[in-house]
């Protein structure tokens, strides 16, 4: 079937088999888990020592948990709209299942987001919270990440819900751009003339470095909670299954 | 080292490892029930579609 | 197609939900707000326009799940959809009527609440005009909403939760508009031509996916 795609489109079908997935998730996860930790661990040290910045002081010290954590969020849900055109357009059988597993992780890095978002803003302009684009943006996210979950919990038929949560979560993946531009929009109208946007300092070196190492490790824990939380959405579908079976089945089941 | 600032710094910090931390025991605490699920199905005599065939 | 949008024009007028539930909530919000924000005048005018946006918007997006439910439940969605006309033409005819019935009614309705909320005539007209030209918007993304929690019990509450962060730019453009017909160095143009696009986009975009969507899960 797939001689003609490239060998990394037949892998991916390859995997399409629950059972061969959760044999490949319980060789990667433990190797992701080892390398999420050195570079925690690395990141940590490298950050911890970078000097304050010039017009930050040490506060640029959240930068380095701020803007992995918002960096995360966007590469989850193109992750989500990727793999909703996996169960739209290709019908693999575990793209829904990559979805719904993302959809809460997407979720918890959009609120961390938002939480240093926070806690940067409050020394730099002293409010808890400011409409500026970006926090603005993501809390847009942020509710369209719960819409999404919700909507999940909400449909029961298994292929129903696949295809609603599918759908919006495509639709929701055309319209961010959208969402984008009107409130740069809206915020270039608003905009205060002396507000200085919440933005990474100069990036020298000593800044980036760490920078890129702590996006790194964020993105390597996203993907070992992404495989836990596909392991477990698939044994969760397992045991759904032989529950029905057993119920339907009664007895019956035993004798064979 | 965090000057004034270490009131929002460290909060931060904690956070998000606070939230990072329960992803991973909520993750692992969910695995474990559904093997729990498991087992106790398969001790009940449940049997899986595929192992079914396997019988025949 | 005509049959097809009288027929819904019919059913929607004979329910007479729509137009009165959401006028009648757009009243209860435009009421409400001087016991929130105190009843001076000035302050009023100013907020004006956004808090008769927002009752639009959220007027509009409550009554969406109208849009297939009455359909869906006794059958006839079903034969629409398969029937001689391509279904995203029907979803289109269902999103006018609805719009008729239920934004329309909004539109005419804003002249009594915008001086209800102390707003000058060219606040009260550019509401207008961004209401008639950004409440489609409203209809057609909402009709994937609607298509998408067709079936569910609180559907609703759960396709105004999804539907909302896509409305956004809607009401940016409006409010932006709005602010712009009233103080002079804010354009009015660029906003409300923005708006028509977002209505043209989705009136092709919002029924195609919603169309996709109830033809795919039926059953």
């Amino acid at each position: 079937m797939s001689d003609a795609a490239a060998p990394s489109a037949s892998r991916l079908w390859d995997l399409a088999n629950p059972t061969r997935f959760l044999n490949l998730a319980a060789r990667l996860i433990p190797i992701l888990a080892v390398a999420t930790i050195a570079a925690f661990a690395a990141g940590l040290y490298m950050g911890l020592r970078a000097p304050e910045d010039y017009q930050q002081g040490s506060t640029v010290l959240i930068m380095f948990i701020h803007v992995p954590a918002a960096w995360l969020a966007m590469m989850c849900y193109s992750l989500m709209a990727v793999s909703a055109l996996g169960t739209l357009v290709w019908r693999h059988p575990l793209a829904d299942v990559s979805v719904r597993a993302a959809a809460p992780l997407g979720a918890a890095f959009t609120f961390l987001a938002l939480v240093t978002g926070s806690l940067w803003g409050k020394p730099m302009w002293g409010t808890w919270w400011v409409w500026d684009a970006r926090l603005t943006s993501v809390l847009v996210l942020l509710i369209i990440y719960l819409g999404i979950i919700a909507l999940a919990r909400a449909i029961e038929e298994p292929s129903t819900a696949a295809r609603s949560v599918a759908v919006v979560t495509l639709v929701g993946f055309i319209n961010i751009p959208i969402i984008k531009f009107s409130v740069d929009w809206w915020n270039t109208l608003h905009q205060p003339a002396s507000v200085s946007r919440l933005a990474p300092p100069a990036m020298d070196a000593v800044f980036l470095y760490p920078l890129l190492v702590m996006s790194a490790a964020y993105t390597l824990f996203f993907f070992t909670c992404h495989l836990m939380a596909m392991r477990n959405e698939i044994l969760r579908r397992r045991v759904r299954t032989m529950r029905i079976q057993a119920a339907a089945g009664g007895s019956a089941a035993d004798v064979r | 080292m965090f000057g004034d600032y270490a009131g929002f710094i460290v909060p931060a910090y904690v956070i998000s490892a606070l939230v990072l931390a329960s992803l991973i025991v909520w993750l692992w605490l969910q695995h474990r029930a559904r093997l729990r699920d498991l087992d106790e199905l398969e001790r009940s005599g449940a049997r899986r579609r595929s192992a079914m065939k396997g019988e025949r | 197609m005509r049959a097809l949008l009288t027929r819904e024009l019919r059913l929607a007028l004979r329910t007479g939900g729509g137009a009165f539930y959401g006028v009648l909530f757009f009243l209860a919000v435009v009421s409400i707000t001087p016991f929130a924000v105190g009843p001076d005048l000035k302050l009023l005018s100013t907020i004006g326009p956004a808090i008769l946006w927002i009752s639009i918007l959220l007027a509009n997006l409550l009554g969406l799940d109208r849009l297939f439910q009455a359909d869906s439940e006794d059958g006839s969605l079903d034969l629409l959809l398969l029937g001689p006309h391509p279904a995203t033409a029907v979803v289109l005819v269902k999103c006018i009527a609805h719009w008729l019935t239920t934004g329309l009614p909004l539109v005419i309705a804003t002249p009594v609440f915008g001086l209800l909320m102390n707003m000058q005539a060219p606040a009260i007209a550019a509401v207008m005009a961004t209401a008639l030209v950004g409440s489609p918007a409203i209809t057609f993304i909402g009709a994937v909403g609607a298509a998408v929690t067709v079936s569910l019990p609180r559907g609703g509450l759960l396709l105004a939760i999804v539907v909302l962060p896509l409305v956004i730019p809607v009401l940016i453009f409006a409010v932006s508009a709005t602010h712009g017909a009233v103080a002079d160095p804010a354009p009015f143009t660029a906003p409300f031509l923005l708006l028509c696009a977002l209505s043209l986009f989705f009136a092709v975009l919002g029924p195609l996916i919603a169309a996709w969507t109830l033809r795919h899960s039926t059953g």
